[in-house]
């Protein structure tokens, strides 16, 4: 069954090093995300987790090393031209827009697919009221097929943490990116939620989006991924198959006191 | 990749349901009640303080669109309204060009001067806008006290012709009435433009949460530079009105402590809130007419009243209906 549609890397990370004062976040880190797959980051706290995803999405910047996204280096890029590539993410700690609406939040989604510059939306012509209509339009099928258009009007920050979770996910989804960075997706949510954003991201998956996951919920990412890589201390202790790595006797010792692996 | 509007089909039936007049009708419907407003009152004098609050309304309003959306903190608001009238007065006065042409070179010279401190400013994270604005407004004033054969220095500057229309001198209150009145409108048509639009969500966007903006594809530096260089650009436009209208223009209009009470009548007003700054330049232009024969005291009473109002209603004047609404909704359930 877990086998990835097509072959062909689509993010490659050479040798990243991220030393802040005193700690090395991640050590000489190498490893790849073939297109159309689920691959995994797992590792006990403090691994160094959200420091990779950050530098892949360039809110950090690395100490050393490359990486390259379909084939072009993006390691010296700002944030939004990273996305602008076509890499979407979601949060360890939400980053909603808590003021805005519901329905705006995954309208802001849609920006890098909109037109309207400063001058033509200060006019208003005519395609700026097109463009909001149909960003509208898909925002709220968006919305529908999470379960959230009954709340499209309402301020993102009055939502349930899982809601504002799902919620986060659809606004990345919202911008069709190649590359989805999903930091513990599944944390703080009650079994039948994450189960259900499993789900969804097995969907998601399916319809060929490649997805670069960081979970500790070890049911979901043994269940959900083709491919799983292991941190500790910022280095690699292991790469493989769910069956691989839970027989890893390293895995096995830095997980001891930590969580069963076990699926 | 198949687009996301392919997949998910025709979405005609989920449109959010909309609440009365469009935002293009409300806002025609208040100008349509305040061009009444030259036949309701009492005497030109009056007429006077409407151009005054129109004006302050371009002010309040711009400042708003930075402050209250964008989330930045500008403290040389009334600087670059003194740049924008410094700019049309002197192309008028020194180099004879008609006010027309000095309207939208107020505009860009405004614009500039925010561009200019902007782009060192907003590079840096944090908020350093508010205190490389506030510098900006001092040495701004120093250039309007200083630079004598251009702005004719403390003095003021003198002989600014008013606007014309057809060879027809707007010379009087009531006559300039109809121009302050239309660019208000244009402005504010501007702003409530801007903000229904991909460019506005990304400048409230960046205001909440400037990570989030960004990972979504939004260059956060040039939205915020976009912003406040457009907010400059109004507040220049308006310089280039209250120049023609009073025909004169003096340092002491354009400096800090008016820059500060134009934050206050934003925060007053209610931030963020689109007919706020209605209230704010009501209330601007009202209250120092009121208190004539204790100019010491306006800043003390602004400031006094500023407490007041965030400690009650924290989205300023225009929030109260919501606030109410609010309470009312708590006492039921
Ligand atoms: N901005 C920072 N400054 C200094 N140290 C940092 C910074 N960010 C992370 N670290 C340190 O780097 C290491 C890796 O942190 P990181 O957040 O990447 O771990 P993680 O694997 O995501 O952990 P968790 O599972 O708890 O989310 C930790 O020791 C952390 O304290
Ligand atoms: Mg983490």
């Amino acid at each position: 069954m877990n086998t990835p549609r097509s072959t062909g890397d689509l993010l490659e990370v050479e040798g990243l090093t991220c030393r802040f004062a005193g700690v090395t976040a991640v050590d000489d880190l190498s490893f790849r995300v073939k297109a159309g797959e689920i691959k995994a980051v797992i590792g006990p706290n403090g691994a160094g987790k959200s420091t990779l995803f950050n530098m892949i999405a360039g809110v950090t910047r690395p100490t050393d090393g490359a990486i390259k996204f379909d084939g072009a280096r993006i390691d010296r890029l700002p944030t939004h031209a990273r996305a602008r590539r076509g890499i979407a993410r979601t949060f360890q700690n939400l980053q909603i827009f808590c003021e805005m609406s519901v329905l705006e939040n995954v309208m802001v989604g849609r920006h890098l697919r909109g037109r309207a510059t400063t001058l033509s939306a200060l006019l208003h012509i005519p395609s700026v009221g097109a463009e909001e209509r149909a960003m509208e339009a898909t925002a709220m099928a968006l919305l529908e097929r999470f379960g959230l258009a009954a709340k499209a009007g309402l301020p993102a920050g009055s939502l349930a943490f899982g809601q504002m979770k799902v919620l986060e996910l659809a606004r990345a989804l919202a911008c069709e990116p190649r590359l989805l960075l999903l930091d513990e997706p599944a944390a703080g949510l009650p079994h039948a939620e994450a189960d259900k954003m499993a789900e969804t991201i097995r969907d998601l998956n399916r319809d060929g989006m490649t997805v670069l996951l960081v979970e500790h919920n070890m049911r979901m990412v043994m269940s959900l991924s083709h491919d799983i890589l292991v941190l500790n201390n910022g280095r690699r202790i292991a790469e493989g198959t769910a069956e691989e790595v839970r027989r890893h006797p390293e895995v096995l010792s830095a997980y001891l006191g930590e969580e069963a692996v076990d699926a | 990749m198949a687009s996301i509007e392919a997949k998910t089909g025709p979405m005609t039936h989920s449109r959010l349901p909309r609440r009365g007049l469009s935002r293009h009708a409300r806002l025609a419907l208040v100008w349509l009640a305040l061009a009444a407003v030259p036949f309701v009152v009492p005497n030109a004098y009056w007429i006077s303080l409407a151009n005054l609050a129109l004006i302050n309304l371009v002010l309040i309003a711009s400042l708003n669109l930075l402050m209250g959306y964008g989330g930045q903190i500008s403290l040389a608001h009334a600087g670059f309204f003194g740049l924008g009238a410094y700019a049309s007065g002197i192309l008028n006065v020194r180099y004879g060009l008609p006010p027309w042409a000095g309207l939208p070179a107020a505009a860009v010279v405004a614009g500039l001067g925010a561009l200019l401190i902007g782009i060192p400013a907003l590079r840096l994270r944090g908020h350093y806008l508010a205190m490389a604005t506030l510098g900006w407004n001092a040495i701004l004033v120093v250039f309007f006290t200083q630079l004598v054969g251009l702005t004719g220095g403390p003095n003021g500057l003198l002989g600014v012709a008013p606007f014309s229309i057809f060879g027809h001198a707007l010379d009087t209150e009531a006559k300039a009435f109809p121009l302050a009145w239309a660019v208000a409108f244009l402005v504010m048509l501007a702003i409530s433009n801007l903000l229904a639009s991909r460019i506005g969500r990304s400048i409230r966007a960046v205001a909440t949460n400037e990570l989030g903006a960004q990972s979504l594809g939004i260059d956060s530096f040039r939205t915020k530079l976009a912003v406040f260089v457009l907010s400059a650009g109004m507040a220049g436009i308006a310089g280039s009105l209250y120049v023609h209208i009073n025909q004169y223009a003096s340092p002491e209009t354009f400096g800090i402590a008016p820059s500060i009470m134009l934050l206050v009548m934003v925060a007053i007003g209610g931030a963020g809130t689109f007919y706020g700054p209605m209230l704010g330049a009501l209330i601007y232009t009202a209250v120092p007419q009121i208190l004539l024969d204790y100019e010491d005291a306006e800043l003390m009473l602004f400031g006094l009243g500023l407490l007041v109002v965030l400690i009650l209603f924290p989205r300023g004047l225009a929030g109260i209906p919501a606030a109410l609404a609010g309470l009312v909704r708590r006492r039921r359930a």
